[in-house]
């Protein structure tokens, strides 16, 4: 039924240390074909995915629920024949009804590659969301949805590069998968995330954060913290703390955080062909 | 595919403007570009054609404004679901800047460059005959940076991601190479009516 082999393959030319007008997106498998664009900013490349794996949709039976939030929770799946996935990367998922209807979206992996033939997915309740309200009133252990994945090398992290990660809300939940995969493995490199949530009671994962983490909130926050959004401050001491090689910094969330964002960590210095943006809509 | 326990799901709208599995975003109109979104003044902005051209070409903001124009009106479908109806969309159709750089007779794909060193690939057949345009214009205002302004490309019988924001130039080929999203798994033509969204549907 799928093909259950992962071809990760590092693109090896996409690491360009300075922003370079000349660096090709490199993206794919096939760079002697790469056409450069002779521009001023360049997108980096990343992993090349699995065309197959992207196209196949999978069975994903339903084992456990996990609440984080009032307005999030944690749905974990078997998928028997997942062929793995590097942090960052979402997959698509449907729902299908009676009548053959199908309603699909997209959702970020939670949980770290190390999760043999299970994976991690965390939502929050959008008011009057079709795929979303579905999962928070009536899903249970032993559904059946089903799945594609997953998708998109670029918003991926193999765990080599000093990673600054930068998420909102639900924005935090590809980012997780680079923590948890970062502490699985054990791994050296320098990894920080800088986590914005309205509330402590509206931050997910909020018991799982180490060290690394600078939560920020934004309308109510624990006395002792101030209340405020993610600032240029923020940024620039992260920044300061600048690894070999510098960092790639990935930032998650609706777009008009994505642009508060990712304008700051421009401003603050950070080149802009590493910095990788996930954009909820 | 099994049936989904208890999903229902919207009522359901008989609308033959709606690609399969696509919805109708209403007023929204999500972003999702994966780079910064570049501050490009228009006098900065430029579009050049060239590869295999009898006479590649460089046009700048005044030069570009001053072919004739020609809107777009009608819907935009986005590969993540959503589809936007009845929106206008004003520049130049990229006919007036093919006719002025002549594509050579062996020419039959493209690849659309942006500013940002995004890329997109596109059969050149899906370029010409008045289906593609250089749009400056979202409405009756200027295009908004985050939607792909000062300028983007407009294919709009095709998903959005072809669509390439920032628009730089064109580079034309006698063969086809992928853009940044089609060597990251999707479709390498995008049309919405065959659901092509990644490679293999
Ligand atoms: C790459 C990517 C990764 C993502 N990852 C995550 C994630 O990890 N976690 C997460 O929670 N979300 C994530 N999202 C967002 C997710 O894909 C969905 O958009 C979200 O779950 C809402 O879907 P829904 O079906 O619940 O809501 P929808 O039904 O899509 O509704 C969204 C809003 O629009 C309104 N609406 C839309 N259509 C209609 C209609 N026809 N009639 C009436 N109202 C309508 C709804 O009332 C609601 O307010 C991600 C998105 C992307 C693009």
């Amino acid at each position: 039924m799928t093909e259950t082999s992962a071809s990760w393959t590092t693109s090896t030319s996409s690491t360009p240390a300075v922003p370079s007008a000349t660096s090709a997106p490199t993206t794919g498998r096939t760079p002697a074909t790469g056409f450069t664009p002779p521009t001023r900013f360049a997108v980096p490349g990343r992993i090349a995915v699995d065309n197959h794996t992207a196209a196949t949709w999978q069975r994903a039976t339903l084992t456990e629920i996990r609440r984080e939030t009032p307005r999030a929770a944690t749905f974990r799946f078997a998928v028997p024949d997942w062929a793995g996935h590097l942090p960052g990367q979402h997959l698509m998922l449907r729902l299908r009804a009676a009548d053959g209807y199908v309603a699909q979206r997209h959702y970020s992996i939670a949980s770290p590659p190390d999760d043999a033939g299970h994976i991690e997915l965390t939502l929050d309740q959008v008011d009057g969301g079709e795929v979303s309200g579905w999962f928070h009133t009536v899903a249970r252990p032993g559904d059946e949805v089903e799945v594609r994945g997953p998708l998109s090398g670029f918003f991926a992290w193999p765990g080599d590069r000093p990673a600054l990660l930068i998420g909102a809300g639900s924005g935090v939940v590809p980012l997780m998968s680079m923590v948890r995969h970062h502490r699985a493995r054990g791994l050296s490199v320098p990894l920080r995330l800088l986590v914005s949530a309205r509330s402590p009671e509206e931050l997910i994962y909020a018991s799982e954060y180490g060290a690394e983490t600078t939560p920020v909130f934004t309308r109510s926050a624990p006395e002792d913290v101030p209340v405020g959004r993610v600032s240029a401050a923020h940024v620039a001491r992260l920044l300061a703390d600048r690894p070999d090689g510098g960092w790639e910094a990935y930032v998650c969330g609706s777009n008009g955080f994505a642009e508060h964002a990712s304008r700051l960590l421009v401003d603050a210095g950070q080149p802009v062909d590493r910095i990788r943006i996930e954009r909820f809509g | 595919m099994n049936v989904t326990r208890g999903f229902a799901g919207r009522p359901r709208v008989q609308n033959d403007r709606l690609p399969p599995g696509q919805y109708d975003a209403g007023d929204d109109w999500p972003v999702l570009s994966a780079e910064v979104t570049p501050e490009l003044a228009p006098a900065e902005w430029t579009f050049a054609i060239d590869g295999l051209v009898a006479e590649p070409r460089t046009w700048t903001w005044d030069e570009a404004h001053a072919l004739p124009s020609s809107a777009y009106e009608g819907d935009i479908h986005c590969v993540t679901s959503w589809s936007k109806f009845g929106v206008r969309f004003g520049g130049v159709s990229l006919d007036a800047f093919l006719d002025l750089v002549r594509p050579a007779p062996e020419a039959t794909h493209a690849v659309a460059y942006s500013h940002t060193g995004y890329t997109t690939n596109l059969p050149l057949a899906d370029l010409t005959g008045g289906r593609a345009w250089i749009v400056w214009e979202y409405g009756d205002g200027p295009l908004p940076a985050e939607h792909g302004g000062p300028a983007r490309l407009l294919v709009p019988h095709l998903y959005f991601w072809k669509s390439a924001k920032w628009i730089a130039g064109l580079r034309i080929l006698d063969h086809d190479e992928p853009g940044f999203w089609e060597q990251n798994g999707y479709h390498h033509r995008g049309n919405p009516w065959e659901e092509q969204r990644y490679s293999g549907d």
